[in-house]
């Protein structure tokens, strides 16, 4: 393999109109919109389309779960479906996710439990789920950090000569961060199979696109990589998975990185902790909730004749039983062993950490003896 | 110096003893490393046909090829960060940063991810990397050249940080962090990449988290790690003729700090200074002579020193003379002590 490849791709802007499949009303679109990609077939879009609805489902729970106290915090992907979806649905079983911690239902379609995912939300360890059996790597959240993670891993499988793309979601903010162009450049120097998804849900907590950058679309930003970049309606999951798969295929059979800009909305707050209405107008919100990714879908569904009764019905049980797998992960309170905090920081054993972990354990017992003299003299 | 000692089962043939520097004990190491294990992967700037700005991956682009071997763009965070990605998937990477206050941009990728991995995932996640990283000044670096930024991996839990101080330890240990399943911060001491040794390769040292006495002595013990270690060495030769008898002691590891090694020939000589070239507030000093006070505090005929750089930027090539401790300000300090009462 060599590491210079020459590779020129047109240096064309992204149009500053949306890639879109389905226009709000469910109508299959023709023409320059569609970009030249096709819709996928109904039996594709239903399944995005059921995903779309439990992913939904689960998000809601969630929630209502962190309201009641049973998480530290949860950003919801509430309206994001399409994105979070359509594109992680792009890739297989044997390729790499590298999700930020607003993807808690991306990483539903890789197949993790809600106990695994919600692990670190609700405060237990950092990180719930097995990386390699899962090839998801943990969320980041420091900005952008783990789009070089994704280069790298990509760059290493190819080394070796294993055909697989390794997807990183970003958000808007996340572009306005150093490690953002640095990812974004060792992966078209380097033509690694990456693809980047940009979900521009236009706030970064309250900050709003237009102070994040001057660029028409986020997508632009690929140009001046030499990668092509793709601006889609991100509430259009048909758009999304076409324009995702095409990338995929395309880092796969070598042609390199590709950045795609999803426009879509945070409906929700950026956590629970957080007040929209500080900045930004309930109208706004309104506006977005009427472009919603999964009516939009389940309209063109309707008049495909795709979604019977038995069809919604299987998907709203899924949803539920989810939901409720959700609770019941959240409802117990596994036990948590504090002196494992020592046993993972390093592989080689440290005599002074070891120090410390006989003191921690000693401060346990002197607790747990002060407790039971406690209950003895009542 | 510590006592080489070869090792001809494991590795390669044992060559005949050979002037080398630790730039060229450096290459050496990356050397046999990559030729040993094909999970062990170079790049960084500058490293391919160049050899790097130090030299120390002289030839390597050409011996093992782009795949092996490669530069990257000027980026640290970049050369950091994709480095995780690489050790995740099972490779080895060995980077370079250039110098120290180049490897600032990538602080963020080593404090955040580097070092937390393991622990984040439960042990699930290694990350066997090496960061190496041209540190400390006494070359006439002009500005952002001369930086020492040990203190600052030292005190990130999750970082092996090591620095060597002569040949025989920089090939022995680089060639174990390499190994280590652990990610190594790999400290090369500017001004001793031209130090020589005879060395008969592959050599193998003490394992890189212990410390090492360097010089027997009785009456203070001068703790040192990389730059330092020759002022100590220095210092103690000076002493002699005065009839004051000086341990020197190399810690070669500063996360771990073996407090086994170091405490032994504290309490031995119940005196100890530690030098470094870094600023003294908030420096590694501070922490090597809490610890060694709070374990040893009854074995202590005096306060344990810090001799360091003063608490300033690093100055200027023509006036980094006056920052750095030299040997007779190593002895000035040790006469501030009230040696009467010992």
């Amino acid at each position: 393999m060599s590491l210079n490849v020459e590779h020129h791709e047109p240096r064309v802007l992204p149009s500053e109109k949306p890639i879109r499949l389905l226009d709000n009303a469910g109508h299959a679109l023709r023409g320059r919109e569609t970009g030249g990609f096709e819709l996928p077939p109904v039996e594709r879009l239903l399944d995005l389309y059921r995903r779309m609805v439990v992913a939904r489902r689960f998000d809601v729970q969630v929630t209502a779960l962190t309201k009641q106290g049973r998480l530290a915090t949860y950003p919801s992907a509430y309206g994001q479906e399409a994105c979070e979806i359509g594109v992680v649905s792009a890739i297989t079983a044997d390729d790499w996710l590298f999700p930020t911690y607003r993807d808690s239902i991306a990483l539903l379609t890789r197949g993790l439990e809600p106990g695994e995912i919600l692990q670190s939300f609700r405060g237990d360890w950092h990180n719930g789920w097995d990386q390699h059996e899962h090839r998801t790597a943990a969320m980041a959240t420091p900005l952008a950090t783990q789009a070089l993670h994704a280069v790298g891993l990509a760059h290493a499988a190819r080394l070796r000569s294993d055909p697989i793309v390794t997807l990183a979601y970003l958000g808007d903010g996340a572009t306005s961060e150093g490690d953002a162009h640095e990812a974004f450049n060792f992966a078209a120097v380097w033509q690694t199979p990456t693809v980047f998804l940009v979900q521009n849900n236009q706030f970064a907590i309250s900050t709003p696109i237009a102070r994040q950058t001057h660029a028409t679309t986020l997508a632009d930003k690929a140009v001046g990589y030499g990668m092509p970049g793709y601006h889609v309606d991100g509430n259009d999951v048909a758009a999304m998975f076409a324009v995702a798969t095409a990338a995929v295929d395309r880092a796969r059979s070598g042609g390199g990185p590709t950045l795609i800009e999803g426009l879509t909305y945070r409906i929700e707050s950026h956590t629970n902790s957080d007040d929209p209405t500080r900045y930004r107008a309930a109208r706004d919100v309104e506006h977005w909730k009427r472009r919603d990714p999964i009516e939009r879908l389940e309209k063109y569904l309707v008049s495909e004749g795709a979604l019977t009764d038995d069809v919604r019905t299987a998907i709203a049980e899924a949803g539920e039983a989810l939901a409720a797998r959700t609770r019941d992960a959240m409802s117990v309170s596994p036990e948590l062993d504090p002196l494992e905090l020592f046993d993972h920081v390093y592989a080689t054993p440290r005599t002074a950490l070891a120090e410390q972990r006989a003191a921690l354990e000693a401060e346990l017992a002197a607790h747990s003896e002060h407790a039971r003299e406690e209950v003895a003299a009542r | 110096m510590s006592t080489p000692v070869t090792e001809p089962a494991t590795d390669a043939a044992a060559s005949a003893p050979q002037p080398l520097t630790m730039a060229g004990a450096l290459n050496a190491a990356l050397r046999d490393a990559m030729a040993e294990d094909d999970r062990v992967v170079v790049y960084g700037e500058d490293v391919g046909p160049l050899g790097g700005v130090f030299r120390v991956t002289d030839g390597l682009q050409a011996a093992f090829g782009e795949d092996r071997v490669w530069d990257s763009p000027l980026a640290e965070s970049g050369i950091v960060g994709t480095a995780v990605g690489m050790a995740m998937y099972g490779l080895r990477p060995v980077v370079e940063m250039q110098f120290d206050a180049f490897s600032y941009p990538a602080f963020e990728q080593i404090v955040s991810h580097v070092a937390k991995m393991r622990n984040r995932t439960k042990g699930r996640v290694s990350l066997p990397m090496v960061i190496r990283i041209p540190c400390a000044g006494a070359i006439g670096g002009v500005e952002h050249h001369s930086d020492s930024s040990e203190a600052y991996w030292a005190a990130t839990p999750g970082l092996t940080v090591v620095m060597p101080s002569n040949p025989a330890d920089a090939y022995s240990m680089l060639r174990e962090a390499i190994d280590s399943d652990d990610p190594v911060v790999f400290m090369e001491p500017k001004s001793r990449y031209w130090s020589k040794a005879e060395l008969a390769l592959p050599v193998r040292t003490a394992p890189m988290n212990r410390a090492e006495v360097v010089r027997e002595g009785t009456d203070v013990t001068l703790i040192g790690y990389g730059p330092t270690v020759r002022t100590a060495l220095d210092a103690a030769a000076a002493a002699e003729s005065e009839g004051l008898s000086i341990e020197v002691v190399d810690l070669r590891s500063l996360s771990p700090f073996d407090d086994e090694t170091v405490g032994a020939s504290l309490r031995k000589t119940s005196r100890a200074a530690v030098i470094h070239e870094a600023a003294q507030f908030g420096g590694y000093g501070a922490e090597v002579a809490a610890r060694l006070t709070e374990r040893n505090f009854f074995h202590l005929a005096a306060p344990i020193l810090r001799i360091t750089g003063y608490d300033i930027p690093y100055p200027s090539p023509k006036l980094e003379e006056h920052y750095l401790p030299t040997p007779d300000r190593v002895l000035e300090a040790l006469a501030s002590w009230e040696w009467d009462l010992a």
